[in-house]
Formats: C-alpha cells, sequence, structure tokens
C-alpha cells in the first residue's frame, strides 16, 4: 500500500472515514450554502503512512520519512445562511489553509467544496478552472485577510478598492460608484473624508474596514474571514469586532471565521471546529465548546483563553 | 528612385562579388514572411497583441523599428509610402523612414494621403479621409495599455485572457477622482471589437474616433517590445470611459492655425514668444493654404 498516490488516480485508497482513523462527528445542517468534505491540502509527495501516521495522536503535521507537512486532512464542515461557524486552533494547525482553499487562494489536495450559491452546489468547485474560481470571488464569496495588504491594493484610495470589485461586476457609472462605494464605507464607519485617500495612510483598524466594505461591495452570500482583528490593539479589534457583528446580523450570510482567539469566536460565531496537527479535534456548538471541551487539545484550548 | 536616395551598390558589389546583395525591402523573405504571419493573426483576433521576432533595423528601436519591420513585410512594387511623424512629412525620423522604405524596395514616396497605399506614422492619423485600399501603419512605443496598472507580465497575460480588466477602471476612477476629468491624453485605451482592452500609443484622442469603424486597416508596430496588433476595418473601436462621463477630444478654445486658419484639425502650440498654433498635419495644412 506505500504508494504516492497521484491527485485524482490514488486517492480512493487514502484514508479518510474508515475504520481505525480517528473522525470526529460533523454537524449536519439544513440547506448548507458551504459544504466542505474530507477536504485536504498535503505540501510534498505523501503517502497512506503519511496520512495515518501524523496528526493529534502522533503530535505531528509532518511526516518524518518524506518531511511532507500534511497541512490540513478530513475537514469537513457544513455552513448555512445566517450562520458563522469558527475555526479555531493554534499556529500551524491548518485552520488558514482551509480558508485558503476554500478562497480559492490555494489548490486544495482533495476534498468537495460545494457552495449553494454557485450552480446549486451541483459542482464540486475545486475541480473549476481558475478563472471560473476567480470570478466567485467578485460576488460569490469574499476574503477578508488579517493582512490589509493581502486584500487592498494600498497604493489605491478606499473608494478605489471599493471600485474594484463593483467594476469587476460590470458597474460602468461613475456617480453610481462613488455613491455605492460612500454608502459601504459609512457602513463600516470609515470617515468619508478619507474615501479619496490612498490605503496606505490609513491606521491598521481603519485598513480592516475598508477590506470589509470592499468585501460587502457585490453583497456576496459567503463570508470568510481570516483572523480579521489580529495584530489590531484591544480597542480597536473590539470596534471592528462590534461591526462585524453586527453586519453579520444584518445580512444573511454564511460566515467562516478562523482565529486563534477564542474573544472573536465566542462573539462571532454560533459553531465551531477545534484543529491540531492539521485534523479536526472537535465539531461543537461554540458555547458548549466554551462551558464543556471534550477533546484534551481543545480543553487546554478553553483553560489557556479563560486564565 | 532619385539617384541620392539609392543606397550605392557598386563598392558593396565588388567586395562581394556574386553574393546575394541587399533583398527587395531590406528583410530577407523569411523574416518577412514571419511579420506577415504574425499581421495575419493580429487581423484575425483584434486587439491582441501578437508576440513577433523584432529583427535589428538601420533605425533604433524606439525610432520607428517597429512600424518600419511591418511596413517592409507588406509592401510590394504597386504601392506608393508616405511617412509621417507628429504629422509632419518632413520631420528627420519621417523623411529617413520613408528614403529606406522607397530606396530599398524602388517604390514612389509621397506626401499625399490620396496617393499612398501605406501610410506610416507616429502620433497621428492624417486628417485626410483613408479608404479601404490603404492601410495606416502606427509606430507603436508601449503595446501594452495595462501597463501602468500591473508590472508582472504573467498576471497581465492572465488579465487579458480572462477579459479582466477592472484594474483598468479603478485607475480611470482614480484619475477621475483625483483630477476631476480623466487626464489620459494621449493613447488612450480602447476596447477592440468588445474584447480586448488596446493601446493606440501614440495617437492623441483627437484622432481615436476616426479608428471606430473605420474603412482602413490598421497595424500596429512594436520593435522594442516584439509585438504587432491591429484593428482591421468596419471594427468597434470604444475608448474606455463610464456612462457618464464623456469622452472628450483634445480643444483648444478659439485657436486657429496661423497658417491656414483652420480650427476644426489637430492642432499643435507653435515655439514662439507669443502663443500661437498650427495645424500637426502639414500636408493638410498645405493644401488648405494652396486652395
Amino acid at each position: 500500500m506505500n504508494t504516492v498516490p497521484t491527485q485524482e488516480a490514488g486517492m480512493n485508497t487514502l484514508p479518510t472515514q474508515e475504520a481505525g482513523m480517528n473522525t470526529v462527528p460533523t454537524i449536519h445542517v439544513a440547506d448548507p450554502v458551504i459544504q466542505v468534505r474530507n477536504l485536504g491540502k498535503v505540501y510534498g509527495s505523501f503517502t497512506r503512512d503519511s496520512i495515518l501516521q501524523t496528526g493529534p495522536e502522533f503530535g505531528t503535521a509532518r511526516d518524518p520519512r518524506t518531511g511532507s507537512i500534511i497541512a490540513a486532512w478530513n475537514v469537513n464542515f457544513d455552513v448555512a445562511a445566517g450562520e458563522a461557524l469558527g475555526i479555531v486552533g493554534e499556529s500551524g494547525s491548518g485552520k488558514s489553509t482551509v480558508l485558503r482553499c476554500i478562497a480559492g487562494d490555494q489548490p486544495a489536495t482533495t476534498g468537495d467544496v460545494r457552495l449553494a450559491c454557485h450552480d446549486n452546489g451541483e459542482f464540486n468547485i475545486l475541480h473549476l478552472d481558475p478563472a471560473t474560481r476567480r470570478r466567485l470571488r467578485i460576488d460569490k464569496l469574499s476574503v477578508v485577510y488579517q493582512d490589509a495588504a493581502e486584500g487592498l491594493a494600498l497604493g489605491v484610495t478606499a473608494g478605489g478598492n471599493i471600485a474594484d470589485p463593483l467594476t469587476a461586476a460590470g458597474w460602468r457609472h461613475f456617480g453610481r460608484i462613488r455613491e455605492r462605494a460612500a454608502d459601504l464605507l459609512r457602513r463600516t464607519e470609515v470617515p468619508l473624508d478619507r474615501m479619496d485617500d490612498i490605503v496606505r495612510t490609513f491606521s491598521g483598524g481603519m485598513r480592516q474596514r475598508v477590506q470589509i466594505a470592499r468585501a460587502l461591495a457585490n453583497n456576496p452570500p459567503i463570508l470568510l474571514l481570516d483572523e480579521p482583528t489580529t495584530g489590531l490593539d484591544a480597542s480597536v479589534a473590539a470596534g471592528v469586532l462590534d461591526l462585524i457583528r453586527r453586519l453579520l446580523e444584518e445580512l444573511d450570510l454564511a460566515v467562516v471565521v478562523v482565529s486563534h482567539d477564542f474573544a472573536v469566536i465566542e462573539m462571532l460565531t454560533q459553531r465551531c471546529i477545534v484543529m491540531q496537527h492539521g485534523r479536526v479535534v472537535e465539531d461543537a456548538l461554540t458555547d458548549q465548546l466554551l462551558e464543556d471541551p471534550q477533546h484534551p487539545y481543545s480543553q487546554k484550548l478553553v483553560a489557556a483563553a479563560r486564565a | 528612385m532619385t539617384n541620392e536616395s539609392a543606397i550605392d551598390m557598386s563598392s558593396l558589389a565588388e567586395i562581394t562579388g556574386d553574393a546575394p546583395t541587399t533583398p527587395f525591402a531590406l528583410l530577407d523573405e523569411e523574416s518577412k514572411r514571419e511579420i506577415r504571419r504574425a499581421l495575419l493573426q493580429a487581423v484575425a483576433i483584434p486587439g491582441y497583441q501578437v508576440p513577433f521576432g523584432s529583427r535589428e533595423m538601420p533605425v533604433a528601436r524606439g525610432w520607428g523599428s517597429g512600424g518600419l519591420q511591418i511596413s517592409l513585410a507588406i509592401v510590394g512594387n504597386d504601392d506608393t509610402v508616405k511617412v509621417i511623424d507628429q504629422g509632419d512629412d518632413e520631420g528627420v525620423n519621417a523623411v529617413n523612414l520613408r528614403r529606406l522604405i522607397a530606396s530599398s524596395t524602388g517604390i514612389n514616396e509621397t506626401t499625399e494621403v490620396n496617393e499612398a497605399t501605406i501610410v506610416q506614422s507616429r502620433h497621428r492619423i492624417p486628417e485626410d479621409p483613408m479608404g479601404a485600399d490603404q492601410i495606416l501603419v502606427l509606430q507603436v512605443p508601449v503595446p501594452e495599455p495595462l501597463r501602468g496598472v500591473e508590472r508582472d507580465m504573467k498576471e497581465l497575460a492572465r488579465m487579458h485572457a480572462e477579459a479582466d480588466y477592472s484594474k483598468m477602471w479603478v485607475s480611470l476612477y482614480e484619475d477621475k477622482v483625483r483630477n476631476g476629468v480623466i487626464t489620459q491624453t494621449t493613447g488612450y485605451p480602447c476596447l477592440v471589437a468588445g474584447r480586448y482592452v488596446t493601446a493606440t500609443t501614440p495617437i492623441p484622442r483627437w484622432d481615436i474616433p476616426r479608428l471606430h469603424q473605420a474603412d482602413f486597416l490598421t497595424l500596429f508596430g512594436a520593435g522594442r517590445e516584439k509585438r504587432v496588433y491591429a484593428i482591421p476595418p468596419h471594427t468597434d473601436v470604444e475608448p474606455l470611459t463610464f456612462d457618464d462621463v464623456e469622452f472628450e477630444v483634445e480643444s483648444a478654445d478659439g485657436a486657429t492655425c496661423k497658417l491656414c486658419g483652420s480650427s476644426d484639425s489637430f492642432l499643435v502650440e507653435s515655439p514662439g514668444t507669443t502663443p500661437s498654433w498650427t495645424c500637426s498635419d502639414t500636408a493638410w495644412c498645405r493644401r488648405r493654404r494652396q486652395a
């Protein structure tokens, strides 16, 4: 069984849900907007044993023989409209990798991701060609990154950054683009007199607000947040969190929030999965997880956050 | 062909003996064929930049070597050539290129648009209308319209392939926000045949409307950047502009040409202590004065 599988052919022989694997029961929801099944991302070549001999039980995501990193494996979850799912875990646990594979920033090694807003979820978006995947990012799926430089053009004005997805969606009326940009900036509490300033001159908190405004430009049904407040001052982070929470209540979005910070997870999400060494170790309601974590690693994380 | 402008072959022949002399139109047949192939592809995909193996020319790159190679590749015995630089037949570069084309082929040269079959130009489309039996060859410094908004060649290729021009629109948006108007003058970006955003370098906005649904074929050659592209006859050429921001051509209020009195041609400021204007197209201006 020690074969190196190729992307397509060898997948059936790889362990996913089979007996012997420590699989966490997934909470299923009715009418999921995002459906993720068996998502996996491996850096480097790997074998069946690489999968079987990494993960929480082995205390590493690195295959000792090949040096490959099993960054994420066998990740499953559903997210419904109006719901926010958190992904928690320490640095290197694979939570951002999962988000980037869904967003299309990185190619997944294996898995099945379906979006209700794309052909009614009939196709696995991981198999779409890059151009079609990029088009999903215009009005179906937006991402807010920890580093504003990833989500924004820093040398362009706040209004221009919002004009980008609007023009990509076919907006050609200057006045209406201005109106829409001003409206979004108002809702994300960016002072309108900064609208025509380039984003590089903005503070960290303000950049995040512009990023959120841009992400919402074409009313996407899906929003992915990758550590949206990490690196901000506590008071600024609280303001941005407040804003996100309010927007989530107003808009009927399906949201995935990646964070190592339980305060963020507690404030924004109803459910969350805990990841360690590239695997999901717990899938629970957020309240439940914080009150009564089941997995030893979750217990450690919660205890650390509560200390 | 006059004796003055002919290349002196006699001393060359003494050295080379029976070896082949300079071929018709300077370039060897294989080179001309390669350029013509690229041009056919360019005509078939309006506005798309086709790479070609730009040859070393007797003019430096950046001095019209791209346009020159096109002219030399398409020229035949029956052609008559006109070359202008900034609308002027007598510019040093225009004269040199015209003499090079004529002397290496033996064809006639002219300054009149209606006599020419090939008009090679830098910066202008002649004021006189051109017809279906004429070809306009433009010398292009920067063929990539997105160069100002993206530097990565791979990303540029992707943007063209996917018709992803939002960055271009953002730059027009930013221009309008910063300056109140869209300031880009020469080389205004245009959408050709509804598909490719194309650089119209280096012609002024004034000439852009004359590319739209033109009767004539326009060939663009960038020698340094090794690209050719084309706007075939009867092709839509739309300058990129917002629905509520009108595309305007250059105008100088109340200015008239100090030589011919024209107010409806493209005027350029002429040097001097008091501001005065002259037609950019000198052949057109001269004929108006003679009429």
